[in-house]
C-alpha cells in the first residue's frame, strides 16, 4: 500500500527537520528547518484526508507564526548560538526531566499499541473532516469554545500592544 | 485525497528545477572575478559602517504579533462561511450569524484598542 | 502502441505541467514587454523597438544578458540563503497557478492541474509563504538597505494578507465552497450574465481584494520595499545577474497570478458572458476553447489595469500604507462579510437563491 509508505516518508521528514532545527548553529537556518517540519506535518494531515487542517497548518504556522519567529530572530540580532559549556546542575535536572517525559510517552504509546483504534473508511473520514462539517460542528457543539478562543485572541492582541508600547510611551 | 495534491507537488518540483537550472546556468556562463571592493555591501559608495544586522524597531514585531491573531480569526471564519447556507436551510442561519458576530465583535474590540493605543501608528 | 500509451499515462501529467510552466515563462516575458510599451505609451515615448520586430524580442535579450552577468555575493552574506530566496520566490509564484481552473471540459469537469477541494485557501497559504522570499533575501544580503527593505516589505505583505483573506470570505459565503471551480460556476447565471459575477454582486469585496492583490505583488503604488530614494533597491539591492533576474521573473509571474485570482473570484473566471446561452448553441469542445481564450483575455485586462495603475499613481508614504491596510481595508472587509452574510440570508428568505 502507498499510504503507510507516505506516512513514514513524511514522518521521517518531520523528524529530520526537527533534528536539523536543534543541531544548526545559525538561528535563521534553525527556523528554516522548523518550516520543513511544519510542511511535513501538513502533508501528514493530507494523508489523513484532513485537507482543511493541512492547508491551515501551512497558512497559520508556516505563514504567520514562523514569520514572527524570523522577525524575532532578526530583532534580537542573534548571531550563531554559543557552544554548550560544561555540565552544571541545571542541565542535569533538564536531562532527567527530558528522559522522564520520553519514558512517559513511551509507556502511553506501548499501552495504546494493543488497543489500536478502528480505522474509518477513507470516504467517511474525508466527509467527517470536510470544511462544511467542520463549520457545522464549530458553530453548534463548539460555539462556546469559539467565543472563548475569541477572548483568548483578544487578550493576545492587548498583551502584544502593552508589551511593545511600554518603553515607547 | 492526497493524490489530488500530487500534480501540485510535481509543479513545485518542476518549478524548483527551473529555478536551479537558471542558477546553475548563470554560474556556468557568467564570469567569476571577486574583488574586495566589488563584494562589499552597497552603502552609497562609502565603506560600510558596522554590521548590517542591527537591531530595528519593535514595531515590525508588533505588526507580526497582531497579524497572527487576526490570521487565526479569519481561518476560524472560513468553516462558518462554507456552512452558512446549510445553516440557513436548517433554520439556524441567524443563530450562526449571531455567534460569529459576537466572535468578530470581540476581536474588533482588540483592533480598536490597538489603533487607539497607537500600536499601528508609523508616523 | 500499448507501450506508448503506458508511457504516456505516466508522463502526461508532468508534461502538461512542464508546458504550463513554460507558458508562464513566456507570459512573464510578454508582460515585461507590455509593461515597457504601456509605460512608453503613457509617457509618450517609443519604448523598446530595436530587438526583433517592434522590439518584441527585448525581454529574451534581457534574459540572455542577465545569464552572462557575474553573480556577486556580498562578503559575510549567507550564500545558501542568498540563493534560496529567489528560488523560493519563483517556485511559489509559479505553483500558485496550479489550482486555477482554466475552463470547463466538455464532460463538465474543471480543466485544472491540481483539482483540490480547498484551492482558495491554498492560494492564501502560498501568498503567506512568499513572505519568506522577501524576508530571507533582505536578511541574507548583509546590507542595511536590503534588511530594511525586506522588513518593510514583509510587514506590508502580512498586513494586506489579512484584508485579502477577509475579502475572500465574502466570496466563499456566496459560493458555499473553497473549491475554485464551484466558486466560478456559482457566478454562472443565464439572464444576468456578467452582472451575476462577483464584481457586481460584491463590489466592496472586489475593490478590497484587488487593492490587496496589487499590494501583495509589491508594485507601485505599493512599491515601498524598493523606494529608490530611501532604500536603493530594497530587498534585492545586493542581487545581481540571474538571481536578480529571478526576482524580476517572480514579480511578473506574480502579476499574472494576481490577475488569474482576481478574474477567477470576481470576473467569473473562464465563464463567457451569458455562458448557458453559448453552451446551448456551441459545440462543447469549441466552448471549452473559447472559455480558455476568454479567461486569458480577462486576465490580460487585469494585468493591463495593474500596469496602468503603476504608471499613473505616485507611491504611498509608509505610514499611509500601513494605515490603509489596518485602519481602513481590514475593518471594511470584515464589515463586508457581515453585510454579505445578511444579504445571503435575505435572498434565502425570499427564495431567490
Amino acid at each position: 500500500m502507498l499510504e503507510p509508505f507516505l506516512f513514514f516518508l513524511f514522518a521521517v521528514l518531520a523528524v529530520v527537520g526537527a533534528l536539523g532545527m536543534l543541531i544548526s548553529r545559525n538561528p535563521v537556518q534553525s527556523a528554516l528547518w522548523m518550516v520543513m517540519t511544519l510542511f511535513a506535518v501538513a502533508c501528514l494531515y493530507l494523508t489523513l484526508n484532513a485537507q482543511f487542517i493541512g492547508v491551515v497548518q501551512i497558512l497559520v504556522y508556516a505563514g504567520a507564526i514562523m514569520v514572527l519567529f524570523l522577525f524575532v530572530i532578526m530583532l534580537l540580532n542573534l548571531e550563531a548560538t554559543p557552544r554548550l559549556g560544561g555540565l552544571d546542575w541545571k542541565k542535569g535536572v533538564a536531562f532527567v526531566l527530558g528522559v522522564a517525559v520520553l519514558a512517559q510517552l513511551l509507556v502511553i504509546l506501548s499501552l495504546r499499541l494493543n488497543a489500536a483504534p478502528t480505522l474509518l473508511p477513507a470516504a467517511e473520514a474525508a466527509d467527517a473532516t470536510s470544511v462544511e462539517n467542520l463549520g457545522l460542528a464549530l458553530l453548534t457543539e463548539h460555539a462556546f469554545s469559539l467565543e472563548i478562543i475569541g477572548v483568548l485572541l483578544l487578550a493576545a492582541t492587548i498583551g502584544a500592544v502593552l508589551l511593545a508600547k511600554k518603553r515607547f510611551v | 485525497m492526497l493524490t489530488d495534491f500530487l500534480p501540485l507537488f510535481i509543479m513545485v518540483v518542476l518549478a524548483a528545477g527551473l529555478a536551479l537550472t537558471l542558477l546553475k546556468l548563470a554560474e556556468w556562463l557568467g564570469p567569476y572575478r571577486p574583488r574586495a571592493v566589488k563584494s562589499s555591501p552597497y552603502e552609497s559608495g562609502m565603506d560600510p559602517v558596522g554590521t548590517a544586522r542591527e537591531r530595528y524597531s519593535v514595531k515590525f514585531y508588533l505588526v507580526a504579533m497582531i497579524f497572527i491573531v487576526f490570521d487565526v480569526e479569519i481561518v476560524f471564519m472560513y468553516p462558518w462561511a462554507v456552512s452558512f447556507k446549510t445553516f440557513l436551510e436548517g433554520g439556524g442561519g441567524l443563530a450562526s450569524l449571531a455567534i460569529i458576530g459576537v466572535f468578530i465583535l470581540i476581536l474588533f474590540v482588540g483592533l480598536i484598542y490597538d489603533i487607539k493605543k497607537g500600536g499601528l501608528d508609523w508616523d | 502502441m500499448a507501450i506508448i500509451q503506458a508511457i504516456w499515462e505516466v508522463i502526461d501529467q508532468p508534461l502538461v505541467i512542464f508546458g504550463v510552466i513554460n507558458g508562464l515563462l513566456v507570459t512573464a516575458s510578454l508582460l515585461v514587454y507590455a509593461e515597457r510599451k504601456v509605460s512608453a505609451w503613457i509617457q509618450e515615448r517609443n519604448g523598446p523597438d530595436r530587438v526583433g520586430p517592434r522590439g518584441l524580442l527585448q525581454p529574451f535579450a534581457d534574459v540572455f544578458k542577465l545569464l552572462f552577468k557575474e553573480d556577486i555575493v556580498p562578503t559575510q552574506a549567507n550564500g545558501f540563503i542568498h540563493s534560496l530566496a529567489p528560488t523560493l520566490m519563483v517556485v511559489i509564484a509559479m505553483s500558485t497557478a496550479a489550482v486555477i481552473p482554466w475552463a470547463r471540459t466538455p464532460a463538465g469537469d474543471p480543466l485544472v492541474i491540481a483539482d483540490i477541494g480547498v484551492g482558495l485557501l491554498l492560494i492564501l497559504a502560498m501568498t503567506s509563504i512568499s513572505v519568506y522570499g522577501v524576508t530571507l533575501a533582505g536578511w541574507s544580503s548583509n546590507s542595511k538597505y536590503s534588511l530594511l527593505g525586506g522588513l518593510r516589505s514583509s510587514a506590508q505583505m502580512i498586513s494586506y494578507e489579512l484584508a485579502m483573506g477577509a475579502a475572500a470570505i465574502s466570496v466563499v459565503l456566496m459560493a458555499q465552497s473553497l473549491d475554485l471551480f464551484v466558486i466560478v460556476e456559482n457566478q454562472n447565471h443565464e439572464l444576468l450574465g456578467p452582472f451575476a459575477w462577483n464584481w457586481f454582486r460584491n463590489p466592496v469585496g472586489f475593490i478590497v481584494f484587488a487593492v490587496c492583490a496589487l499590494a501583495e505583488t509589491n508594485r507601485a503604488p505599493f512599491d515601498l520595499p524598493e523606494a529608490e530614494q530611501e532604500l536603493v533597491g530594497g530587498y534585492h539591492t545586493e542581487y545581481s545577474g540571474m538571481k536578480f533576474g529571478m526576482f524580476f521573473l517572480a514579480e511578473y509571474v506574480n502579476l499574472w497570478v494576481a490577475g488569474l485570482v482576481v478574474s477567477t473570484l470576481f470576473f467569473g473566471g473562464y465563464l463567457l458572458p451569458w455562458d448557458p446561452f453559448f453552451a446551448s448553441i456551441l459545440p462543447p469542445v469549441l466552448l471549452t476553447i473559447l472559455q480558455v481564450l476568454f479567461f486569458l483575455a480577462k486576465v490580460a485586462f487585469c494585468a493591463f489595469c495593474f500596469i496602468w495603475i503603476r504608471w499613473t499613481l505616485p507611491r504611498f508614504k509608509y505610514n499611509q500604507l500601513m494605515n490603509l491596510g489596518w485602519k481602513y481595508l481590514l475593518p471594511i472587509s470584515i464589515a463586508n462579510i457581515l453585510v454579505i452574510a445578511l444579504g445571503v440570508a435575505l435572498f434565502h428568505a425570499l427564495g431567490w437563491a
